[in-house]
């Protein structure tokens, strides 16, 4: 054979464009800000609508991260994801009405201890649902896309049929506890206790789902698989049992927002799931099927456009994010942060 | 002769309809180097695939090292010892090269002279290490595919064409990377489509047609007979010299 030149292989430096593009999405956060700050002539409006809409984003986010990943990762596209939130409403509203004293107390702590039972017991029921759903409905239609709307869209009117028989066909109102009503008042805006609360949450659970997908190996697990599920399973990982876990995890993450939508509705229906998907499918398009980051940027985004314009031109509300879907469509086809499949 | 690593008797895959894998018969000699070698679409890729359990066979055994493996799950045999290097690559390009590699290493963390080891051989993956898989050249993530099947010591390695479309200078980094695997005792399945890298490396030679194996036996027999390679695989295999 023939002596071969020495190898020398360099990798030229990305010009400033290709350097910036993946934090362009980021940059439309604060430019959308920037777009709310010069139309609304009032500061102090701006900041109200600034944070309710940054916590509407945030509960979005909590609802569409779980099935932006079910997505990503088993290439399952879930129609039924809505009546996690729903059974996770239910089941949270329940504990917080049990834990009336609790919540009717002045007290922060108890109020907060009564919202994290209600959560964990909401997060432990769509979880377990999440399995048997993942077990009974999906598996069998696994890489059948058009079967797979269909089953996931029996099951959600099923699901929901039994919510309707366990807690009755009428709508549950509910206060939010007693130290999270109000507001708290802020250079003259008034910004609600309980959406500065779902703010909290919120940015908490990204940087979580973040450093778990970035910084541990199950979230290396989790991306690869994402990208070529086929040749993790032949570095020796169990990928069944990753989709399994990551199902469970999206249902009782969107049980975790359905107790928070709830809260922040102060009503729950057994259809709410259901009105809230097209938001979520809003957002889990435009920031790219299976990206979390994209998620949390899409649900920003939408969350504050809607209260902008809601403030602006109320009529257009109804339009906003379908604008918002059609120009990041057609800027971005893949969505913001599209996730990198194997051919 | 000890036993052999792996052995395939009688088997059959099927892809959809069609019948890819006819009864495909052949032993892979423990520490030795096996060419898989025959025309495109004969059934070599499909022979590795079967191996490593991405598609079943419909019938047949499969023995790794006294056991069967022909059914079990993909991971089941990767955890038993196999290294995969797929004719794709199958890299995660949205991951760093440190995040593949740490991926492959399954058993846990990535021994640290086995690392500097392979980035001896392949320098680039030490240079571009905290990069992005999908930013390195074609040779290069051949590189990083080859590493991640190296990154930990395997019963047996399964490599499929891996000089497909790269540049001369990279073939001899890949050749040379082989030939130091071999020489650490590594029992290897490797496809191959560049005779001169074949004749090389390879202790044994398996050649396919039509999904059989139609010939079995030692590389420096078939790499010296010309007429043999004319008659096996219809092409003359000088002209790779």
């Amino acid at each position: 054979m023939t002596a071969a030149p020495d190898h020398r292989p360099t990798m030229s430096r990305a010009g400033l464009g290709e350097r910036l593009g993946p934090y362009l999405p980021v940059l439309l956060i604060p430019a959308i800000m920037l777009f709310g700050l010069v139309a609304i002539p009032s500061m102090s409006s701006w900041l109200t609508l600034t944070v309710s809409g940054l916590a509407m984003g945030m509960m979005i986010f909590i609802m569409a991260s779980g099935m932006t990943l079910v997505f990503g990762l088993m290439d399952v596209i879930n129609f039924g994801h809505g009546v996690f939130i729903s059974v996770g409403a239910f089941v949270g509203i329940s504990i917080l009405l049990v834990l009336a004293h609790m919540t009717e107390a002045p007290s922060l702590a108890l109020n907060l201890a009564a919202i994290l039972a209600a959560v964990l017991a909401a997060m432990a029921a769509t979880g377990v649902l999440g399995w048997a759903f993942e077990r009974v409905i999906v598996k069998p239609v696994y890489g059948a896309h058009l079967k797979q709307i269909l089953v996931t869209m029996g099951g959600l009117i099923v699901v929901e049929q039994l919510i309707i028989v366990l807690w009755g066909p009428e709508e549950i109102y509910i206060l939010r506890p007693e130290a999270l009503q109000g507001a708290i008042t802020f250079a003259g805006a008034a910004m609600e206790k309980y959406r500065l609360l779902a703010v909290g949450i919120g940015a908490v659970l990204f940087v979580v789902m973040r450093y778990t997908l970035r910084r541990t190996k199950i979230g290396l697990i989790v991306r690869a698989g994402v990208e070529n599920g086929e040749m993790v399973e032949a570095l020796g990982y169990r990928l069944r049992l990753v989709f399994v876990g990551v199902f469970i995890a999206g249902s009782a993450l969107a049980g975790l927002g359905g107790v928070m939508w709830g809260l922040y509705q102060e009503v729950i229906t057994a259809h709410m799931g259901q009105q809230i998907m097209i938001l979520i499918f809003i957002v889990v398009i435009i920031g790219g099927l299976g990206s979390v980051e994209g998620c949390f940027i899409g649900a920003l985004l939408v969350g504050l456009l809607q209260n902008y314009i809601a403030f602006l031109e109320p009529k257009a509300a109804l339009i906003s994010n379908i604008g918002l879907m059609v120009a990041i469509l057609m800027w971005r086809p893949q969505g913001m942060i599209p996730v990198v499949k194997a051919k | 002769m000890s036993d052999p690593i792996l052995r395939l008797s009688g088997v059959f895959t099927d892809i959809a309809q069609y019948h890819i894998l006819q009864g495909v018969d052949f032993e892979v000699p423990r520490g030795q180097v096996t060419m898989l070698l025959g025309r495109n679409g004969v059934g070599k890729t499909t022979t590795l695939r079967t191996i490593m359990g991405h598609w079943r066979a419909r019938a047949g055994q499969i023995v790794l090292d006294g056991q069967d493996i022909a059914g079990l799950p993909t991971p089941a045999i990767s955890r038993m010892g196999v290294g995969y290097v797929p004719e794709n690559m199958g890299i995660f390009s949205d991951l760093t090269i440190e995040e593949n590699m740490i991926l492959a290493a399954s058993s846990g963390p990535i021994d640290r002279a086995r690392l500097d080891w392979l980035f001896s051989v392949f320098p680039p993956l030490q240079t571009f290490w905290k990069g992005q898989a999908g930013n390195l050249s074609g040779g290069q993530k051949q590189m990083l595919s080859i590493a991640r099947a190296m990154v930990e010591e395997r019963r047996l390695y399964l490599i499929d064409e891996p000089t497909k479309g790269l540049a001369p200078a990279i073939v001899s980094t890949m050749a040379g990377a082989l030939r130091q695997l071999k020489d650490q005792g590594a029992s290897i399945l490797l496809v191959e489509q560049n005779f001169s890298v074949a004749r090389a490396l390879g202790d044994s030679a398996v050649v396919m047609d039509d999904g059989r194996v139609v010939w079995a036996g030692a590389m420096a027999e078939l790499a010296n007979d010309a007429s043999l390679q004319e008659r096996l695989m219809g092409l003359s295999m000088e002209a790779g010299h």
